[in-house]
């Protein structure tokens, strides 16, 4: 009896996972000549679920499959580098710079930009709140320096273009990041995605920089507010380029080209300017379309089409 | 507390209604650690035959090897596997990277060690009263070998079943080398439970989490329950 019962439950299972193989499998006749553009994603377009949110419209119009790989810039460039994509897309404009000067990638266009803000807890220790950004990391430092009690900063760590922007905060404050920053007791790494840094802080109660996206699409789930949310430092410039094909000519150039462009385009940049106001009554993004001179890019890098 | 039980609830609820993204996260999962598991039982268990049988210089520090590759950190399998199939490494050129496949190897890879080790002892335990017994009444050396492997069965059923374990539970190296894709083809998706349990819980959806793993731990007792069945019969 017992030995049958047991037979029976594997028969179940066995049926089960053949039907939901057969299910799977019928969704998965992909036509031949569907192509597939791979994209290396900042965590920040991923995590706010912009990039899930445009991807089927691409889909739909291009006939294309899109496979997108979330990472923080740091790997997005590294993957860019390797040719293990087709394109990036970014937010650390040191790096963009570096990695178009080295050959490794062409076509920049911005499509998008946001402002980072320094979050924390409700009760603020430190006290930052209303400075602007520099004077606010001059403060955390003085706290925690002083081991004034409840006062983290908890950093991305990941060489990301968050933990970029953080880095230049820190020096436009007047630190060297490396000997006067890193390795103080009240500076944690967390070396992972912004989702992930955002959870940590809220149970630590901490202070981090985010960006406004990722933070509004948090924001329901943790105890924390925005306590710094002015200031020309905070600005977050977000961009695709497409890997050199001359570097990697068989990456998909010319999907590569029409993703490019569908950012850039008129309904898309609308897309992306009302994406996320219906759930959290502000965008999570601006379209870059038509504030280049604010954001400080040319005018070609936010309308012209890659041609 | 809330957070877990509310988490609990929605788990079961993902899984009754057969959640059709939870299915094909846990389906794929089977597929790749199942394939995983065969390639790697056709070089593992061969291997820790001839391991077992042979006598040549070395055997007992190959074994030592084997059995310290036991705890091979997936993040290192991955890594090495990431050099490998990425484009600019030995075998770009297959263009294998953040796909299925990758994993596949990845995974095979891992399991090789601890499935040959495995094979090892499960052969060296058979009862030598039975192999002095089949030497005794003249047995051919082939007849030997495949009366000892069949006394060893279900020890390396088991074996195949701590490999299987093994591949669908790690997920350094998934995540390297598959990238966690979300694709809206099921093929081109890298997505399996463990990268998924990994991302869900890092953009705060406990629940999903939640009932991903739970599916895992189904998916564990489902396994040991057929390898019991087939044990008992």
């Amino acid at each position: 009896m017992y030995r049958r019962t047991i037979f029976a439950v594997a028969a179940v299972m066995v049926a089960l996972l053949f039907i939901c193989g057969c299910t799977g499998t019928t969704t998965d006749q992909t036509p031949a000549e569907k192509q597939q553009l791979r994209i290396a994603t900042t965590t920040s377009l991923y995590d706010t679920k912009l990039l899930d949110h445009l991807t089927p419209i691409f889909e739909e119009k291009y006939n294309a499959e899109v496979l997108i790989v979330s990472g923080g810039t740091g790997k997005a460039i590294e993957y860019g580098q390797r040719g293990d994509v087709d394109v990036l897309m970014v937010h650390d404009r040191a790096r963009e710079d570096a990695f178009l000067a080295d050959g490794y990638g062409v076509n920049r266009r911005v499509f998008a930009y946001n402002y980072f803000v320094v979050i924390g807890p409700e009760s603020d220790p430190a006290g930052i709140k209303g400075m602007g950004p520099v004077q606010a990391f001059k403060t955390i430092y003085a706290a925690g320096e002083s081991n004034t009690p409840g006062v983290t900063f908890i950093s991305r760590g990941d060489a990301s273009g968050t933990h970029s922007k953080e880095q230049a905060i820190w020096k436009a404050a007047g630190f060297n990041y490396s000997t006067d920053i890193q390795g103080n007791d009240w500076y944690q790494e967390a070396g992972t995605g912004m989702g992930a840094t955002i959870a940590m802080t809220n149970e630590k109660q901490a202070y981090a920089l985010s960006d406004i996206g990722t933070f509004l699409a948090y924001k329901g789930d943790v105890d924390l507010v925005a306590l710094v949310d002015e200031g020309d430092a905070l600005l977050n410039v977000y961009c695709a380029m497409q890997i050199n094909p001359e570097k990697y000519p068989d990456t998909n150039i010319a999907l590569a080209k029409e993703w490019t462009n569908f950012l850039i385009s008129d309904e898309i940049q609308q897309e992306i300017a009302s994406f996320g106001v219906a759930e959290y009554g502000q965008p999570l993004f601006y379209a870059a379309q038509n504030d280049w001179e604010k954001i400080g890019v040319t005018e070609a890098e936010v309308k012209d089409p890659v041609a | 507390m809330y957070e877990i039980v509310e988490g609990f609830l929605e788990a079961i609820r993902l899984i009754v209604t057969l959640d059709p993204n939870v299915m094909a996260i846990a389906v794929r999962s089977i597929i790749i650690s199942l394939t995983a598991t065969i390639i790697a039982s056709l070089f593992a268990i061969p291997l820790g035959a001839a391991i077992n049988f042979g006598t040549f210089p070395g055997r007992k520090s190959l074994i030592n090897l084997i059995q310290t590759l036991y705890s091979l950190p997936t993040v290192i399998v991955g890594l090495l596997i990431f050099l490998l199939i990425s484009r600019v490494g030995p075998f770009g050129f297959m263009r294998l990277l953040f796909t299925p496949t990758a994993m596949i190897i990845a995974q095979t890879v891992l399991i090789i060690p601890i499935m040959t080790g495995l094979t090892i002892s499960a052969l060296s335990g058979v009862d030598p009263v039975i192999r002095d017994t089949l030497r005794s009444l003249g047995a051919t050396k082939l007849q030997f070998l495949t009366n000892v492997i069949k006394e060893a069965r279900f020890a390396i059923l088991a074996t195949v079943a701590v490999g299987f374990g093994r591949a669908i539970s790690e997920v350094g190296a998934a995540i390297l080398v598959g990238g966690n894709i979300a694709a809206a083809s099921f093929a081109s998706s890298t997505r399996v439970l463990t990268t998924a349990i990994s991302l869900e819980t890092s953009m705060g959806n406990i629940s999903q989490s939640i009932a991903l793993g739970i599916v895992l731990l189904v998916i564990a007792l489902g396994v040991n329950l057929a390898i019991a069945a087939v044990q008992h019969r």
